[in-house]
């Protein structure tokens, strides 16, 4: 197969389309507000505990200070205790941003070495690292979570960083692999591997880049699953109760009935951030989808004919590896597996 | 052997894996675990010492495969140890009360949610840019609120500022749990606001995974070709673009038991609902070992068997599914 390559612009020319004012409105709306919504709260984060007007801890004596409405020296009122809600939600979310961050990187870093290993290697290997992927995807996380934090009672957060990371990687790892088989038998390759490119500089250099999309997309997945599932566990009390973090805020709320005793002030706002950042993050992710697969876009890009909208036809056909060759014990653990169902080779009847 | 053997295998070794991590979790994390109990419950005898040795762990009764031997074959006979908080209580007889709430709410539930989710998918996927599609921004708002704070934003505005709902709990006090009309008009009552909020934040999800698939369906060429040949679009909505859409979805939805499961636990624990999930939450603050343990072990096992339960959708579903059975 000769591919006839069109002789395209110089680099430098290249590198100036990229960075013209453009591209960021040629992004799809629903990145945008996701990036600005998200962008509101990292700021919040890193500037936050610098601007606290009060340490979120100080409980002020004064009778007259005990869960009061907002006003002009409490933006966002106080606590049963005096203490000032908007000091410990812009210390709150700096901490659930930064566990969430964490995770999303270990985890990612996880599901991408399980993931390209498992297609790199192929064959039992694959099968082997599949299986234990599908069985921890399957364990309900947030029980075995409480049960893990609850034995492992330390103060700071390595220890919910750690268990959450261990257990967060398996999505990203099914797709990571998926698009590895895709990609791994394209010309590029095989021309890597020709000219006597070692495996790892194979991996490292020609499968991570062509991936990043999809790796950036499971990053933020992991990321809005950390800040929703280390919210719970805060508030069902298993985590470190003495810093203040969006889910510490919760649980005391809830503990000393903010919500019986009519504090809106108190519950709502660590709520609301929680709420806000997760849909931040999952309007970019539906950017970054949108991006990359023309056919979920907005109608801006569908033709409408005789009422009806027709979608543009999807450019690049996926492959499936449906017909990929496995031995005989490959193909026995495969046949375990719930996608053995829509291969049409059958397991073990490669020989 | 059939697929759904193999699936049954496969959820067979899952089961074991969780197990195992069970065992070993007491074994592992560093810190005496029955000091901080017995120091907790000072009515607990030397006979639940031993118990409660033997099941962490610690005090090394007999060399760990033959620890591990025996606490197999207790889970096996659902002996799960004695409950330490609530102490004559066997913690079996504390899940067993528990459970069927939890069962009954989360199942309906998610069947509700799933089922309505997947029907305006298919609308908002088909009428791609239209008004159903175009509300979507607002319906992931929703799904990422945490389970738990929605619930308590409906508790303020439908139980304490209106009130339309109870606060919380299973049903109305001073009413004894039993199959007579009172009783069962009033758990429904109860149940009603944890319904509500299942739904409410797990539609959004369903609905934007149907919807995508729904739009990389009717893009196929043999939906283009049916509404070419002018059959009517209702037909071809859902015999041929919805139908085949649909089994992502299911596939879909066994992973997703355990997510939904994972939210309800902890919204049961703001309506005070009697479910596993409040169970959870006193084991957790009273340091319940034995019990986290043995909740988490059910819980598996409950979204285990709904996986299952979906693999036997899939098969009368997938005439693929079908082919195999009959041929292998």
């Amino acid at each position: 197969m000769t591919v006839v390559l069109p002789i395209s612009a110089e680099p430098a020319a290249l590198a100036k389309e990229d960075a013209r004012p453009g591209r960021w409105r040629r992004m799809p709306t629903k990145a945008k507000v996701g990036a600005v919504l998200l962008g509101v709260f990292v700021l919040a984060g890193v500037i936050g505990p610098f601007v606290t007007p009060y340490d979120p801890s100080f409980q002020n004596p004064s009778p007259a200070l005990s869960l009061r409405a907002p006003y002009g020296a409490h933006l966002l009122g106080t606590t049963q205790s005096g203490q000032d809600v908007l000091s410990q939600l812009l210390t709150g979310i700096r901490l659930t941003l930064e566990l969430a961050f964490f995770v999303g990187l270990v985890a990612t870093v996880l599901s991408v070495l399980v993931g390209v290993s498992a297609a790199f290697l192929g064959g039992v290997w694959d099968e082997v690292l599949s299986l234990l992927t599908n069985v921890v995807l399957v364990i309900p996380a947030l029980p075995l979570l409480i049960v893990l934090l609850g034995y492992w009672q330390t103060n700071g957060q390595t220890a919910t960083i750690l268990v959450l990371s261990l257990l967060s990687w398996p999505w990203g790892a099914r797709v990571v692999r998926a698009q590895t088989m895709a990609i791994r038998n394209r010309d590029f390759i095989s021309a890597a591997r020709e000219t006597g490119e070692k495996t790892w500089r194979i991996i490292g250099y020609e499968i991570v880049p062509n991936e990043v999309s999809l790796i950036a997309a499971s990053f933020v997945n992991t990321v809005l699953y950390a800040i929703g599932a280390s919210v719970a566990l805060a508030f069902i009390g298993v985590t470190n109760l003495n810093s203040w973090s969006l889910g510490t805020i919760l649980y005391w709320a809830q503990s000393q009935q903010a919500l019986q005793l009519g504090a809106w002030w108190w519950f709502v706002p660590p709520g609301l951030a929680v709420a806000l950042i997760g849909t931040g993050l999952v309007l970019l992710n539906t950017g970054i989808d949108e991006l990359g697969n023309p056919r979920l876009r907005d109608a801006a890009s569908a033709s409408r004919i005789a009422g009806h909208w027709l979608p543009p036809a999807d450019p690049t056909p996926v492959l499936s590896d449906a017909s990929q060759r496995r031995g005989r014990l490959a193909g026995f653990l495969h046949s375990f597996s719930r996608s053995s169902l829509v291969d049409e080779t059958k397991g073990g009847d490669a020989r | 052997m059939p697929f759904i053997l193999r699936r049954l295998v496969f959820y067979l070794v899952a089961a074991w894996v969780a197990l195992t991590i069970n065992f070993f979790i007491p074994r592992l994390i560093p810190g005496n675990a029955v000091q901080s109990v017995m120091a907790k419950f000072p009515n607990l005898g030397p006979s639940a010492y031993k118990a409660l040795e033997a099941l962490l762990g610690v005090g090394h009764p007999g060399s760990l495969w033959h620890q591990y031997v025996s606490y197999l074959d207790n889970i096996f006979h659902f002996n799960f140890g004695t409950d330490v908080s609530q102490y004559p209580a066997s913690v079996s007889s504390l899940l067993a009360q528990t459970l069927p709430w939890t069962i009954t709410l989360v199942g309906v539930a998610t069947v509700i949610a799933f089922l309505i989710g997947t029907a305006l998918g298919i609308v908002a996927g088909w009428r791609h840019g239209g008004t159903l599609d175009r509300v979507l921004p607002g319906l992931m708002f929703l799904q990422a609120i945490p389970y738990f704070f929605f619930a308590l934003i409906l508790v303020e505005l439908l139980a304490i500022k209106v009130h339309v709902f109870p606060t919380g709990q299973g049903y109305d006090n001073g009413l004894i749990p039993g199959w007579h009309w009172d009783f069962i008009s009033s758990a429904l009552y109860h149940s009603a606001l944890p319904a509500l909020t299942i739904v409410l934040t797990s539609i959004a999800g369903w609905m934007l995974q149907m919807r995508n698939v729904m739009i990389t369906t009717s893009g196929e060429d043999y939906v283009i070709a049916a509404q070419a040949k002018g059959l009517p679009s209702r037909r071809v909505i859902y015999t041929y673009a919805a139908r085949n859409a649909l089994l992502p979805q299911l596939q879909g939805f066994g992973l997703a038991v355990g997510f939904v499961v994972s939210g309800a636990i902890v919204m049961e624990i703001v309506f005070g609902y009697p479910g596993i999930g409040l169970l959870l939450l006193n084991a957790v603050t009273s340091k319940d070992y034995p019990l986290m343990q043995a909740i988490f072990l059910v819980i598996t096992f409950a979204v285990l068997l709904a996986n299952l339960i979906v693999d036997m959708i899939i098969v009368i579903a997938d005439p693929r599914a079908r082919r195999m059975e009959a041929t292998s």
